[in-house]
């Protein structure tokens, strides 16, 4: 019998098969429990995965639309430099906005190091342009030749020194989500072989007597494979519920961009986590099967 | 159908069967005698294939043993109704499912078997028992029941551990002359017995071969049986 016969037949109640293993009370829960356990896991290690992935994309994004523009300049220069800039950018393909910051946003930005009460125009606070790029971007490296050459006092921060890390560290998230999910599958596959294992084992005499009266090994494991295929997918349906429930409910962080405001599914991202019950069904059926193989080849 | 030619056998270098030839062929009726330990179990075991020769070759249904495969095995012993000392059963089914396994296994429908399995165990005189379980039955009763296992599948060779071992003799007699029936239906049995009179009984009623294992080797039984 191979193993696509095998895997179809798993759907299909056999004449006789089913009844022929005794109930495994104790080793069937520990599947359906671990199951369920890691089903759960795997829906945590899903949404780490893809809010990761979400928050790459909108790291990204909202750093590649815009740069900064820093002109340090003696105050009495600092206004022609600036008007300086601002015309620059006028002329500059793919900047779509240019603004020089006032002293309140400028303030703004720096109340969270120095408090409210900073008086920003007693310091030699470097002037700040925000740029807001068009969709297809701008030369940065033909921009920054060029404002070195009319504005000496004028840096362009295009945040790529920003952008890189922030995104590599959102995508090694994302690699982490995956690595656990792949993580979770060995250890269902692990316990449920432990577990199929140990019930094949408290069954010795069964596969004797099976095998005595003219069973052949397929018949034998698809009895066993059957049973625990079914409760693991019990078991990770369960789980899978109950993660997609657990996420559902946590708390929303609304404001300020954190970590956590991103963790969870959305839209059709929800419908993610529903192969994990038959996936895990898969993992159950492979290892019991190579589990009830190896113990059938020990009896004559 | 089951040939042994030159059989040896052996437990951790003692040779407890030695030149070992036995042909089961249709309609042969044989008793395998002597003393425990003799090797009478050993012997049975080769025939069905649950254990391998160290030396020389089992023929089954025209077919070398060593060269079958796992599932060939399993379809010969279909061919081959098994009676065991120790009496094994699934212990969570009961008498009359523990009966009907052989065909559980062969893929066949116990409803269109239902009248042919239950009067299986009526013959062995367990119809009132059908629904208790194997732990529930007395040492007679699995006999009888291991029996009826062993036949449901209307075997070409009948293998028999000491089928009478737990049984009064009367019931000893009652399953000899099915034994018996059975055999001249041409079906070929062997019975590992130390039951003399039993012996003596078969010998009366079918042309039965008296075996005897002595030192690790079969002979023929004298005129002393």
């Amino acid at each position: 019998m191979t193993l696509i016969s095998d895997a179809m037949s798993i759907t299909r109640p056999e004449r006789g098969s089913d009844g022929v293993v005794p109930p495994t009370g104790f080793t069937a829960r520990l599947t359906q429990f671990t199951a369920a356990g890691m089903a759960f896991l795997a829906v945590f290690a899903l949404a780490l995965s893809m809010a990761t992935e979400r928050l790459a994309d909108r790291w990204g994004e909202a750093l590649a639309q815009s740069a900064t523009i820093r002109i340090s300049a003696p105050s009495e220069q600092r206004a022609a430099q600036t008007e300086a800039v601002l015309e620059i950018l006028g002329a500059t393909p793919g900047v779509a906005q240019a603004r020089a910051l006032d002293a309140t946003e400028q303030q703004a930005l720096l109340a969270p190091f120095f408090g409210p009460d900073l008086p920003v125009e007693t310091l030699p606070i470097p002037q700040l342009v925000e740029i807001v790029t068009a969709p297809a971007g701008f030369d940065a490296e033909g921009l920054r030749l060029r404002l070195r050459a009319e504005v000496p006092g004028a840096v362009l921060d295009d945040h790529t020194a920003w952008r890189r890390p922030l995104i590599a560290a959102a995508e090694r998230l994302s690699w982490l989500g995956i690595g656990a999910m792949a993580l979770i599958a060995l250890m269902t596959a692990a316990m449920t072989t432990l577990a199929a294992g140990s019930a094949l084992a408290a069954n010795r005499q069964v596969l004797q007597v099976l095998r005595l009266v003219g069973a052949q090994d397929g018949f034998i494991a698809r009895a066993f494979v059957r049973r625990f295929t079914f409760r693991a997918l019990t078991g990770a349906a369960l789980g899978t519920l109950a993660g997609m429930l657990a996420i559902w409910s946590l708390p929303e962080v609304a404001t300020g961009g954190g970590f956590l405001t991103g963790l969870g599914f959305s839209g059709a991202g929800w419908l993610a986590p529903l192969p994990v019950p038959f996936l895990t069904a898969v993992v159950a059926f492979l290892a019991t099967r190579m589990a009830a193989f190896r113990a059938l080849r020990a009896i004559p | 159908m089951i040939e042994l030619s030159d059989v040896r056998y052996g437990y951790d270098g003692t040779a407890l069967l030695t030149d070992i030839n036995l042909a089961l062929v249709p309609g042969s009726f044989h008793f395998l005698t002597g003393p425990s330990g003799a090797g009478k179990t050993t012997l049975i075991k080769l025939c069905y294939l649950e254990l391998t020769p160290s030396g020389g070759q089992v023929m089954a249904f025209g077919r070398p043993a060593s060269r079958m495969r796992r599932d060939e095995i399993a379809m010969l012993r279909r061919r081959v109704g098994v009676v065991h000392q120790d009496c094994r059963f699934l212990d969570h089914m009961n008498l009359r499912d523990n009966v009907a396994l052989p065909l559980s296994v062969a893929g066949e429908s116990l409803t269109a078997h239902r009248a042919e399995i239950d009067e299986l165990i009526a013959w062995v005189g367990l119809a009132d028992r059908a629904h208790a379980l194997p732990a529930e039955l007395s040492g007679g009763e699995r006999q009888r029941a291991a029996l009826a296992r062993a036949l449901i599948l209307s075997p070409d060779v009948i293998l028999a551990d000491e089928p009478t071992g737990n049984v009064d003799w009367e019931m000893s007699l009652k399953l000899l002359t099915l034994l018996i029936e059975l055999n001249r239906m041409g079906k070929s049995v062997l019975i590992a017995s130390h039951d003399l009179n039993l012996i003596r009984a078969a010998k009366g009623q079918a042309n039965a071969r008296v075996l005897r294992l002595r030192a690790g080797r079969l002979e023929m039984a004298g005129a002393d049986l």
